[in-house]
């Protein structure tokens, strides 16, 4: 990827911005044409996203695509480069655009059938992925942070007035975790900033600069925690499941499918790319979070009788991965943690969009009173099934990938864990092996008589995300190329 | 002692505004005489402050001059002396409405607003002690009569008295401490004193003493906890134009007088007073944000959250530099441009409802969309979320002080811009989530509110995207402080 192509990346955050305030200018009631914004955008979003994956060359430089523009500059108490707006990406980074470029396609289509107020809705879908989308690539602290919290700013209207069910709850206190956990962040940067000294938010000088040991065993916990809160670490977690059930689809989808990666990137990023002392020494309790998380979260959804309960639950799991995989500090083991941000991105996404599809027809998300789906929704079935195969690691589907991965660093950092984490995925089979069993299976009960297949949208957004899932599944390569390489140059300290 | 420098045209932007406010006196005595329409009023506020605005910046990068050693002309006395004119402007198209129906001495209200805008631009450019009194005094007389204008409402006079009584406990404070300091350094400029601080004056009891006094008497006119007690009944009073009023100018005065007091004259004695205005600063911050989770009034929860805000600032005193100077000066503007959106949205909702309560919002976002979305906006703003001005104003202004080594007060602040998040998001619920009441339809704004929401509405955008014009004037302000 060439230092022009940073065009191409500044274009990720600005498209969905554009676009929003495009759509303020649109009278609300002109369906169509928010159709057609919304749609051209998320296709732009999506195609640029390819391309950055394929585009990114994995035995070029670390950050590519890295063009600047001058923010503030020598005032106060910044120097040269004070602010930048710095775009680029790394090999941790590319992964993660594909993967929002893919659930935003996918998420737009299916929020077509939101009628009430959908402007209003896309407005602040928009935002949302611009702040994720300029998460990725930023390559400036500031900015970096202020995109961060531009992807959480929007939740709380999103929540509060699309949602369902226990709505103003979850959304109020998603919305206050998920700030509160900003305080960590914010202390943090202030003090990484400080301590470096160079008086410029650059990320990669400050990747290069050296901190003192002691601050940096101060601070990692601040990011682990801070960023943690919106990944769905274990014991900061219980925002997810409301949060998550309360959530419109296409919110849900995002936010599983893409927000929650943002804090283990997060914690990539902050936490090994800039302080590896740090990271080395509270490694272990990352991983033993990671390992508690992924087994507790297996156990509540085991418990739950409500399908995006469960799928919250399942995330808060699968999450558990994210974290054990990082705190291995081997290279297959990180490697693991960031095929499962992709993995489980996809996955997701696909199960809260065919959750959302059935329950926009019955307005019910209770997994025990249904039987029979399969004869009237096999298409839905077939969808479901495959999002489920891949939850619990079926070979040729995406998270057998990634947990394979996982697994493996975590037999080699700690066997016990990596024990653990096989007995997590066989939970994962029973839930879900259950679930289907109910649902799926039996006599067709006469109250959802009305249920019809799934829309044409919807069964587009499935069939991409299941392309998606099946060729990481497949064909693992492009991805495991490129974050490997991202991780041997971002934090060669920390690889063991 | 050098010639003293007594060019007065180096004034000129104020005697612009003192003769508007004589006229908008004389032509309100006369307007039933002459048969003028009382939309003049307002129009010759606008166009005084307007032509005072363009006066000030013949002002702009000229050398550093003062007037008599009492009032300095520099870029500094420019950068207030715009955003006071601008905020001036702001509240005048903003209000003429309100005023139009619910106060009757119009001339008064006009005149006073001028009257304290001039107190507030030389309470920044003061360089001695008693013109800084004297600056202080001039914006507060014109607030106490402005806060009991309001003579249909009897939460209006009772406000006023509340306000004068304590204010006038508060000044005497002030002039006392002043008056040790005079005392103890010998000299009421601020280089003078300075240079008596060099000399060993700091730490003896009684300078001590004088600081108190000091602190204690800004405190109030800063609101700062526990010296708040008049805000929120005084904001509760006021008409609300005046409220408005006092919480962006009446409040960044006192930050840019404290700004240059502290850190001109007093930088020496930084370990007497850094301790009392941390303590200070920490209290303010907590106790305003946490009790405005508790109010129902629109204008109580903006007076507390208003104290809130005033604890952030007073954090940039506590670690006074240059760095956190200029941050506090881009904050100031930020806050400003944001506050003001909010209370023009306020008042444009009173004009159409008569209400104050946070209840009566509930359904704004679809019986005033536009409205909601720009209350939603700058409340966000308030409580610092990215893409707007509150984000990088805030995270400049926390992050000079964490380079001061006051990393933990920095994180107090975050804290408690956390729980402003809280509150603001009970109103903003109000405007999205709740139903409309019942027989309430879409309304429409008048084009002058539109006009006025508009530019703010933009300008908080405009602050978080781009702030670096702002952020660069601030510097340069704050270096003709620090040097």
């Amino acid at each position: 990827m060439t230092d022009n192509e940073g065009y191409l990346l500044l274009s990720l955050p600005l498209i969905p911005l554009g676009a929003a305030v495009l759509l303020m200018f649109v009278p609300s009631g002109e369906r169509t044409l928010i159709r057609i914004v919304t749609g051209a955008a998320s296709v732009a979003m999506f195609v640029i996203s390819v391309y950055v994956f394929f585009a990114f060359d994995y035995r070029g430089e670390q950050f590519q695509g890295v063009l600047a523009w001058p923010w503030f500059e020598n005032v106060g108490f910044l120097g040269e480069n004070g602010v930048q707006l710095k775009v680029g990406v790394d090999g941790i980074a590319a992964p993660m655009v594909l993967l929002t470029g893919i659930v935003i396609l996918t998420g737009t289509w299916v929020s077509w059938k939101q009628e009430h107020r959908s402007k209003d809705f896309f407005i602040l879908l928009f935002v949302l992925v611009a702040g994720v989308y300029g998460t990725f690539v930023a390559l400036d602290l500031f900015f970096w942070f202020l995109l961060y919290e531009t992807a959480v700013l929007p939740m709380y209207l999103l929540i509060a007035v699309w949602g369902s069910g226990r709505r103003e709850y979850g959304a109020m206190k998603l919305m206050m975790m998920l700030v509160a956990a900003s305080i960590l962040i914010f202390t943090a940067i202030f003090g990484i900033f400080t301590e470096a000294g160079l008086g410029t938010f650059d990320l990669p000088a400050l990747f290069d600069a050296t901190y003192d040991p002691t601050f940096q065993k101060i601070m990692f916990p601040l990011i682990v925690l801070g960023c943690g809160t919106l990944g769905g670490i274990f014991p900061l977690h219980p925002w997810s499941p409301d949060g998550h059930a309360a959530a419109p689809t296409a919110v849900s989808m995002l936010h599983a499918g893409v927000l929650m990666k943002l804090g283990a990137f997060g914690i990539i990023r902050l936490g090994f790319q800039m302080m590896p002392e740090g990271g080395e020494f509270w490694a272990p309790a990352l991983l033993t979070l990671g390992i508690v998380g992924a087994l507790y979260g297996a156990i509540g959804a085991l418990r739950q009788t409500d399908f995006k309960l469960m799928t919250g639950f399942s995330s808060v799991s699968h999450m558990g991965y994210v974290f054990l995989g990082l705190g291995t500090l081997n290279l297959i083991g990180m490697s693991g943690a960031v095929l499962q941000m992709f993995a489980h991105g996809v996955m997701t996404a696909l199960f809260f969009l065919l959750i959302g599809a059935l329950y926009d027809q019955s307005h019910d998300r209770e997994i025990t009173h249904y039987s029979g789906l399969a004869k009237q929704m096999p298409i839905w079935a077939v969808f479901f099934v495959i999002a489920g195969l891949a939850s619990f690691g079926l070979p040729g589907l995406s998270g057998f990938i990634a947990e394979v991965h996982i697994f493996i660093g975590a037999f080699r950092a700690y066997p016990i864990v990596g024990g653990l984490a096989v007995l997590t995925a066989a939970i994962t089979a029973t839930y879900l092996l259950r679930m289907f069993a109910r649902t799926f299976f039996g006599e067709a009960d006469p109250r959802w008589s009305g249920i019809g297949e799934i829309t044409w949208a919807e069964r587009a957004g499935a069939t991409v995300l299941s392309i998606s899932i099946f060729a990481l599944g497949l064909w693992p390569a492009p991805w495991i190329d490129r974050i490997a390489m991202g991780l041997e140059m971002g934090i060669p300290e920390v690889l063991s | 002692m050098s010639e003293l420098n007594f060019e007065y045209g180096l004034l000129l932007p104020e005697f612009i505004l003192v003769g508007a406010a004589a006229a908008v006196l004389m032509l309100d005595a006369f307007r039933e005489d002459l048969r003028i329409s009382r939309n003049l009023l307002p129009a010759i506020t606008v166009l005084g402050a307007l032509i005072a605005g363009v006066a000030s910046l013949l002002f702009l990068d000229r050398d550093p001059t003062d007037f008599a050693q009492l009032i300095a002309v520099d870029d500094y006395t420019t950068f207030f002396r715009i955003l006071f004119i601008a905020t001036l402007i702001a509240i005048v198209l903003g209000s003429y409405e309100f005023v139009n129906r619910n106060i009757t001495h119009q001339g008064e209200f006009y005149a006073l607003l001028l009257a304290s805008t001039i107190g507030a631009i030389y309470m920044a450019a003061a360089r001695e002690l008693l013109t800084a009194y004297i600056s202080i005094e001039l914006l507060s007389f014109s607030l106490y009569v402005g806060v009991s204008l309001a003579k249909t409402d009897t939460r209006s006079g009772e406000a006023g008295l509340k306000y004068v009584l304590l204010g006038g406990v508060a000044s005497a404070m002030l002039l006392y401490g002043l008056s040790i300091i005079y005392g103890t350094t010998g000299a009421t400029t601020y280089d003078g004193i300075a240079a008596a601080l060099e000399d060993g004056v700091v730490g003896t009891p009684a300078f001590l003493l004088g600081l108190a006094f000091l602190v204690g008497g800004l405190g109030f006119k800063a609101s700062a906890v526990p010296f708040h007690m008049w805000t929120p009944d005084a904001y509760e009073g006021a008409p609300l134009p005046i409220t408005a009023y006092i919480s962006a100018t009446s409040k960044a005065a006192t930050f840019a007088l404290m700004l240059a007091l502290f850190g001109i004259a007093l930088d020496a004695a930084k370990a007497d007073w850094q301790w009392m205005l941390a303590s200070l600063a920490v209290a303010t911050m907590v106790v305003g944000n946490l009790i405005a989770i508790q109010q129902s009034n629109i204008k109580r929860l903006l007076a507390y959250s208003s104290i809130g805000q005033v604890g952030f600032m007073l954090m940039a005193i506590t670690t006074v530099s240059d760095a956190s100077g200029s941050a506090l000066l881009l904050h100031l503007a930020g806050y400003l441009i944001t506050n003001l959106a909010v209370f023009i949205a306020v008042i444009a909702f009173y004009n159409r409802t008569g209400s104050e309560e946070i209840e009566d919002f509930r359904g704004l976002a679809e019986t005033q969309p536009y409205l909601a979305l720009v209350i939603t906006t700058a409340l966000f703003s308030l409580s610092g979320m990215p893409l707007l001005a509150g984000f990088v104003t805030k995270f400049v202004l926390f992050q000079a002080a964490a380079e001061e080594g006051f990393l933990w007060l920095a994180t107090v602040a975050v804290i408690m811009s956390t729980v402003s998040l809280y509150y603001y998001l009970k109103v903003i619920r109000q405007m999205y989530v709740a139903e409309p009441a019942d027989g309430d339809s879409r309304w429409r704004l008048s084009p002058i509110a539109y006009l006025t929401t508009g530019v703010l509405f933009l300008g908080i955008f405009l602050v978080g995207l781009w702030a670096t014009p702002i952020f660069e004037a601030a510097d340069g302000a704050s270096a003709m402080l620090f040097g």
